[in-house]
């Protein structure tokens, strides 16, 4: 063992207790969230997750991107098996470790890496091009300025750079009986000097796993999260038809009380509980929300299907659900740093407006574009309830609307004696 | 001249009074009980239901608003007043089966219902036709004159994503000797018609386009001669969109009961 190795190994546990430190921030920021349980149907939950994370049946909704991502997502994940190799070698000083226990199917294996490496090298330059040359509009929406905009472009450069070292390094291998598919072509590019083949090799060999190790801690700060968290987020996918919004129990129970003939409306108010929840009506912060929100939050990549789809956007209306995902993460990342001290903020009007919220159709073409089932409905909903419930907030029409439904049973002034008119009129 | 006069449109209280027991109770809703142009839909459901021989009822003055659009605003206590009151008022009459003429009634009573306590089978109206259409208890009298006519179907929010209800007003439609042409975007990816969460009720906040000119035109695109629904708040949205583009004479807005009833020469 050199001193290669111990600064390896200094690295590589640095890497991964930082990596898990900041894993261990993120779900304690999920957890603030109120409970919601999604622990039924397991079987079901299971199979969704397989279907549309592992599966990525949703993706190829649209087919150009979809089959592209399919390709890097593909890469990405088997290419990792490498990593294995690769991570012996620096802990140990072999070389390639494999290749004398595998014989002739190691060739197959780093054969298969490298065409899947350069299916991920061409997919990210196509998206890169897509993102920046071909201006796809979904990526250009007003959220998408600055900070999300870099984060996207970073992911793709760093992506190419890995796989252009991970090619390279094999074409300078001058320590391996394997001639590699890919690699070999790109042998007439490098110099033939042993000394210089060598220096390209290690330094591409250390590019790689620096390279690696540095993505693997740049994901908790990135919309490139989501290749953790989509199956999570999947697995939790609220499985109820989409239409079925959720139901109050806090307000269940006041309304019971005032249908109860035998409530005595003089009677002191019950003991409070210590433990209940202090609950609020709808959401104004991060916490007002379901951990599931939450979760869905930190899962969110940005892709803009949702926005893309959204009604709302499309006519030009603030209105975007991919914001709405935005902005709660950014909220909770704050919300959890201040570890309960009062900003003077919230989630509410700091971050997501009114107008958002009451340009919403409620039509679920968000939830139905998700490639991995977010719902960035939920969220509007529960803002919603704050407005009306704690806030009073509401357009002129809506309380002239919630006026008539109370005093007339329709949201319009018609009196409910007429209602079975039209079974008389012409 | 307005042949539902002739049929008796029965309400539960009288059915009850009578010791009638309906088959299912057709839930009318609030635009299908005052609106001009829903009330027609309503009448066509009627004439259906009365020429299937399906033994309904309605509730008329009992029927109250299900509370959909105060949930869809964020009000809960108006939507679930407005739920208990309903219930009870179901529950009285012991209904078990519930047909609506609204996407909305639908999910509501279907899916927001039973955690109140009230549990029914309720269907859309063109799950019931095609039910109807199925079993024969409903018969077109040759294709209804849509021959060389194109239709194209707008879905419901509320009925198609909602609730995944795609094929019933299709396969009700497959009769008529018209051409079902689709629109760019439907069934799962069927735009909104701008309506929907209690939008109906407000102006739309501000933007560069009305939501429903934008799903019109997707249907205009088609040159289908009638854009089908299935949703008295789309069709009044898709017959403003119809007016915005000055195609009054060439494009109708029809309701998948009134070209069913008309097919049905009833």
């Amino acid at each position: 063992m050199g001193i290669s190795n111990i600064i390896f190994i200094i690295l590589f546990i640095g890497a991964v207790v930082w990596f898990a430190f900041n894993v261990k921030k993120i779900i304690s920021n999920i957890q603030l969230g109120r409970k919601v349980d999604r622990s039924d149907n397991t079987g079901l939950r299971w199979k969704t997750m397989i279907k549309v994370a592992l599966g990525q049946s949703k993706m190829t909704a649209r087919p150009v991107a979809g089959l592209l991502h399919i390709v890097v997502y593909a890469g990405f994940v088997i290419i990792n098996l490498e990593m294995l190799e690769i991570v012996i070698d620096g802990i140990s000083g072999s070389h390639r470790v494999f290749e004398p226990l595998l014989g002739g199917l190691y060739s197959a294996f780093i054969n298969v890496f490298e065409l899947l490496a350069l299916g991920v090298l061409i997919g990210c330059v196509i998206f890169f091009i897509r993102r920046n040359i071909l201006r796809i509009p979904r990526f250009h929406k007003a959220e998408m300025k600055t900070w999300p905009k870099s984060d996207a472009n970073i992911i793709l450069v760093i992506e190419i750079l890995l796989m252009t070292a991970f090619l390279t390094m094999n074409a300078a291998d001058t320590n391996t009986s394997g001639n590699f598919l890919v690699s070999s072509g790109l042998k007439g590019f490098l110099p033939i000097d042993e000394n210089s083949l060598y220096l390209i090799e290690r330094s591409c060999w250390w590019f790689h796993i620096l390279g690696v190790l540095g993505f693997l801690n740049y994901l908790p700060y990135s919309k490139h999260f989501h290749i953790l968290l989509a199956f999570p987020a999947t697995y939790y996918s609220n499985l109820l038809p989409k239409g079925q919004f959720t139901n109050m129990h806090a307000v269940t129970n006041e309304v019971k009380l005032m249908f109860d003939p035998n409530a005595d409306p003089y009677a002191a108010a019950p003991e409070p509980d210590p433990n209940a929840e202090v609950v609020r009506f709808g959401a104004k912060e991060v916490n007002d929300l379901t951990w599931k929100n939450l979760m869905d939050s930190y899962s969110c990549t940005e892709c803009g299907r949702c926005s893309s789809e959204c009604p709302a956007n499309q006519t030009g209306k603030l209105l975007s659900p991919r914001k709405i995902m935005m902005d709660t993460r950014d909220r909770l990342e704050e919300f959890g740093a201040n570890k309960g001290v009062d900003d003077g903020k919230s989630l509410l009007h700091d971050y997501i407006t009114t107008e958002e919220l009451r340009a919403c159709t409620t039509c679920n073409a968000c939830t139905q574009a998700c490639p991995i089932n977010l719902d960035p409905l939920s969220i509007i909903m529960e803002m919603r309830r704050y407005l009306i419930m704690e806030e009073s907030n509401a357009p002129q029409e809506w309380n002239g609307m919630a006026t008539n439904i109370e005093n007339n049973g329709a949201p319009w002034q018609f009196a409910q004696a007429d209602r079975l008119n039209w079974a008389t009129e012409e | 001249m307005s042949d539902i006069e002739r049929i008796k449109v029965p309400t539960m209280a009288e059915m009850m009074a009578a010791g009638e027991i309906p088959e299912i109770l057709f839930w009318v809703g609030c635009a299908g009980s005052f609106d001009d142009r829903a009330k027609k839909i309503t009448k066509a459901i009627v004439k259906i239901l009365h020429n299937a021989g399906v033994k309904f009822a309605v509730l008329g003055a009992e029927e109250s608003c299900t509370g959909d659009p105060a949930k869809r605003a964020g009000n809960e206590f108006n939507f679930q007043m407005q739920a208990m009151m309903n219930i009870q008022v179901l529950d009285g009459y012991e209904i078990k089966k519930i047909v609506t003429g609204c996407p909305h009634c639908f999910n509501t009573l279907k899916n927001e219902y039973p955690e109140l306590g009230g549990n029914y089978e309720v269907i859309h109206h063109t799950q019931l036709i095609q039910d109807l259409i199925k079993s024969e208890k409903l018969t077109l009298k040759g294709g209804g004159g849509f021959k060389g006519k194109k239709i194209t179907f707008h879905d419901p929010c509320y009925l198609g994503r909602a609730n995944d209800v795609y094929e019933a007003p299709r396969s009700a439609m497959e009769k008529l000797d018209a051409e079902l042409v689709e629109m760019k975007r439907c069934k799962q990816n069927g735009l909104c018609c701008g309506a929907g969460g209690a939008q109906m009720f407000k102006e739309a906040e501000k933007g560069d386009k009305e939501i429903n000119v934008e799903r019109t035109g997707d249907a205009i695109d088609t040159q289908a001669n009638i854009i089908a629904t299935g949703c008295p708040f789309c069709n009044t949205m898709m017959t403003d969109g119809v007016k915005h583009f000055e195609k009054e004479a060439e494009v109708k807005v029809m309701d998948v009961a009134e070209l069913i009833a008309s097919a049905a020469d009833l």
